[in-house]
């Protein structure tokens, strides 16, 4: 991307035909400290620079001086909507090159938590996308939905949003006595509160004057660009890692793939409304299923993976969340690197939001499902 | 309590003041003052619990309690919130337009306020002036609200300031010019400029122009939401996109003038709708109960609550679709402006010109008799209400109808059409890179 030129003087502001409007990285619907530099004529967006990097910590860095079981509380700050989907590629790279073999049990667990992260993760897309679009109710029906889901993980993990979920090898400790009680009444619950979200937004006029055809991106554009997770598939592309390499228990587990047509705002919006009710049939599915069993695998005291490289990659909510590990036999990785989904996604906010107003590159952004903490890292 | 006593017993008041002035100083000076100081209590009252009632409404839509802490149900909290604001610094940015910056919360305000002058809140003294041209006041005046939204987001110096003003003039100008027209069609049947005349027309008559005015009524209504810059058409403060629009520079007590003008153009747009198309402080059997009987005073203040709480209503409409709808976006606000509202005026006019003019032209000795009288309004036997409201009903489906035919080839006109249903496609497993198998699998490198 070229460099948009600034316009500082008060002069520039009134002579020049087109406007540089510098959105962020304060700004109210960047969903974090995004910056977006618009050159605009009138409303109308004809140029775009995104400048990311304003909550850079250097995760990679820091896993190169840690151990591999000190690295997984990082890992749950990258994207900490889904801090449980962060954490299971993490732990699942290290078991593969170690050879682990985790129990059954445990993969079941860990299945039963992901979905229920999409579903948080779902939800708090939802409820920001919205009221970027201007329906603010929605954004506290969907956090009423998600604190359900943040009490299970609170009551399983002692934290709700960066929860560092597992261990390498299995679980930090068995479900919680009313674990299968509490998944299932959330199970049975959802189903009805999720028409009640698209009653109100599905068949809503100014909602489909606001999505459809509004940042439109192709099948062969979104597989060029690098698109993955719900962005990818409302383009029609079907691509979904639970199913193409499964990890976990989704090998067992019975569900679909919804897919769009247009590739606009309001398919990617319908796909992961789907998506939701997809991850609710899978917990149904591993709730009713979860074997007895441990929930841990023998792990040796000290982790030293043998010297060699792996790449293990997992459909994360916004995206495949994958992890690069380069060891070279110590207890500490030598290199690691992480494919964030939202970094991604968000090089398709150019092509997505050229020739639309400023009010559509919120919807895009929105859209897009990111979340900064993993686009810096 | 003094209040209370000022409302039941006006007379006594009067009486009590000429002791001590001459009667033009009585009738002219203080009289006025201390209606206007009532007016703009009760509707600053009013402005400040319909923050309240706004935040509780809101609150109980979205599954929670609102305010709780400041007084029981959080009833005070209108006051904390006033006094904060009052405390809070007055934050003026480096580069911006002092003078113009300082200005334009005052202009916003007045603008707001000044057009209450005019609205007949009740019957006799219940109305500060009734000016013989109300309704040219109220749409000139509330005009000048605009330029104190330009102003504000030109002296800002902030780029997100400027085109929440420029989205702002361009909006309610538009919508201006629908909602002038949409009351033409009410004031044909009216026969005057003045409000209370318009109330006393329909009063007269026992009907509410809303039958004969359906149309008219929803293109008021539209407008008057749009003019207000409240949602669904709130852009010029559209917080996802421009922060907070115009007033993105504002703090304190300057902010909290936007604020309260906002509510009161809020308050002034529902009572101007409840004056032309809900019958103002009218409602049946009222009248009957208590001013036949003698009790002038009760009647008066049964009138005022009357037309409270029908503006009240409206009001809730206003919260209701705040917090229901999405925004939208400026060039579909402009479409909705000039394509559907602007055509369905116009409509509207023609009609109610040919239904005015049908009940006059059938109202001859020989044939019909449709109308009663033109003292207050176009007074109108059973038979000319019948066939005004009539027309209404059909006006609906004639605008409908041609505006149908106006946009069907524009984009928003069919997007349930443009939609498409998500496919569900049940993919082929590939080889799993971790499978949940209890038998020990060799070693990875």
């Amino acid at each position: 991307m070229h460099q948009v030129e600034i316009a500082t003087t008060k002069n520039a502001l009134m002579d020049a035909p087109q406007m540089t409007l510098n959105m962020g990285p304060q700004h109210p619907s960047t969903h974090g400290v995004l910056r977006v530099v618009l050159k605009l004529d009138g409303e109308t967006v004809i140029d775009l620079d995104c400048d990311v990097g304003y909550l850079h910590r250097g995760m990679e860095k820091i896993a190169e001086n840690r151990m591999y079981t000190m690295i997984a509380p990082y890992w749950d700050r990258l994207d900490y909507i889904a801090a449980v989907s962060n954490g299971l590629v993490w732990v699942e790279t290290v078991e593969q090159m170690m050879g682990l073999d985790v129990p059954r049990r445990a993969h079941y667990i860990r299945t039963i938590l992901t979905e229920l992260n999409r579903i948080a993760s779902h939800l708090l897309w939802l409820g920001t996308h919205a009221l970027d679009i201007g329906a603010i109710t929605i954004l506290l029906w969907a956090f009423r939905e998600r604190e359900e889901i943040l009490k299970i993980f609170e009551r399983q993990f002692g934290a709700r949003l960066t929860c560092h979920a597992w261990r390498v090898g299995g679980m930090p400790n068995d479900a919680y006595d009313d674990f299968a009680s509490d998944v299932k009444r959330f199970v049975d619950n959802f189903p009805k509160r999720l028409d009640e979200y698209e009653t109100v937004l599905s068949e809503n006029r100014i909602w489909l004057s606001r999505t459809v055809g509004i940042g439109v991106i192709s099948g062969e554009k979104a597989i060029a660009i690098g698109l993955s997770g719900p962005a990818l598939r409302g383009s029609g592309v079907a691509w979904d890692i639970r199913k193409a390499r499964p990890y976990a228990a989704y090998a067992e587990m019975d569900f679909d793939v919804p897919l769009g047509e247009n590739g606009d705002t309001y398919d990617r919006y319908l796909v992961r409304m789907e998506e939701m009710r997809q991850s609710r049939r899978i917990v149904k599915q591993a709730i009713e299923n979860l074997p007895d069993g441990p929930v841990n695998a023998k792990v040796p005291k000290l982790i030293k993976p043998p010297v060699g490289d792996y790449y293990h990659s997992i459909e994360g909510p916004k995206g495949e969340i994958g992890c690069y590990l380069v060891s070279d036999g110590t207890q500490q990785p030598w290199r690691v690197r992480v494919r964030p989904p939202s970094f991604i996604n968000l090089q398709a906010l150019k092509q997505m939001s050229i020739g639309h107003l400023v009010a559509d590159v919120v919807a895009i952004i929105g859209t897009l499902d990111i979340v900064l903490g993993e686009i810096d890292r | 309590m003094s209040v209370l006593a000022l409302l039941a017993a006006p007379s006594f008041v009067d009486t009590l003041l000429l002791k001590f002035f001459s009667e033009q100083t009585v009738n002219y000076v203080i009289w006025p003052l201390i209606q206007v100081g009532l007016v703009v209590t009760i509707t600053a009252g009013w402005v400040a619990y319909a923050t309240y009632l706004e935040r509780k409404i809101s609150a109980f839509m979205q599954a929670r309690l609102g305010p709780m802490r400041v007084g029981p149900w959080g009833l005070l909290q209108p006051i904390a919130d006033g006094l904060k604001l009052l405390t809070k610094e007055d934050f003026i940015p480096e580069n911006a337009d002092r003078w113009i910056f300082f200005v334009a919360p005052y202009i916003a305000v007045v603008a707001a306020f000044i057009v209450l002058a005019v609205v007949p809140f009740g019957p006799d003294w219940a109305v500060i002036t009734d000016v013989n041209i109300g309704v040219l006041f109220v749409l000139a005046v509330s005009s000048v609200g605009v330029l104190a939204l330009i102003l504000a987001g030109w002296s800002s110096n902030s780029k997100y300031a400027l085109l929440g003003a420029l989205r702002s003039s361009a909006q309610m100008v538009s919508y201006e010019v629908s909602m002038g027209l949409a009351i033409i069609g009410a004031l044909m049947f009216a026969r005057t400029l003045s409000l209370s005349g318009v109330v006393e027309a329909q009063a007269s008559n026992s009907v509410w122009f809303l039958l004969y005015q359906p149309v008219g009524f929803m293109i008021f209504l539209v407008s008057g939401i749009a003019e207000n810059n409240r949602a669904p058409f709130d852009l010029p403060e559209a917080e996802s996109e421009l922060v907070a629009g115009f007033h993105t520079e504002y703090s304190g007590f300057r902010w909290s003038l936007f604020f309260m003008a906002e509510y009161t153009a809020m308050v002034v747009v529902t009572a101007v709708a409840t004056t032309l198309y809900l019958g103002g402080w009218y409602f049946p059997f009222v009248y009957r109960l208590t001013e036949a009987k003698g009790y002038h005073s009760v009647y008066v203040v049964v009138s005022l609550i009357v037309f409270l709480a029908k503006a009240g209503l409206l009001l809730y409409l206003y919260f209701w679709l705040r917090w229901t709808l999405p925004r939208f976006r400026y060039d579909q606000l402009m479409d909705l402006g000039w394509k559907w509202m602007l055509p369905a005026a116009l409509i509207n006019i023609v009609v109610t010109a040919i239904a005015v003019t049908v009940i006059q032209g059938l109202d001859n000795p020989s044939g019909m008799h449709t109308i009663k009288s033109l003292s207050a309004g176009l007074g109108l036997t059973v038979s000319g209400k019948v066939i005004a409201i009539a027309f209404g009903i059909v006006n609906l489906f004639l605008t409908a109808g041609v505006l149908s035919l106006i946009n069907w080839r524009s984009r928003d006109f069919n997007l349930k059409k443009q939609r498409h249903q998500i496919r569900l496609v049940d993919l082929p497993k590939g080889k799993p890179a971790v499978a949940p198998v209890e038998t020990v699998s060799e070693a990875r490198p």
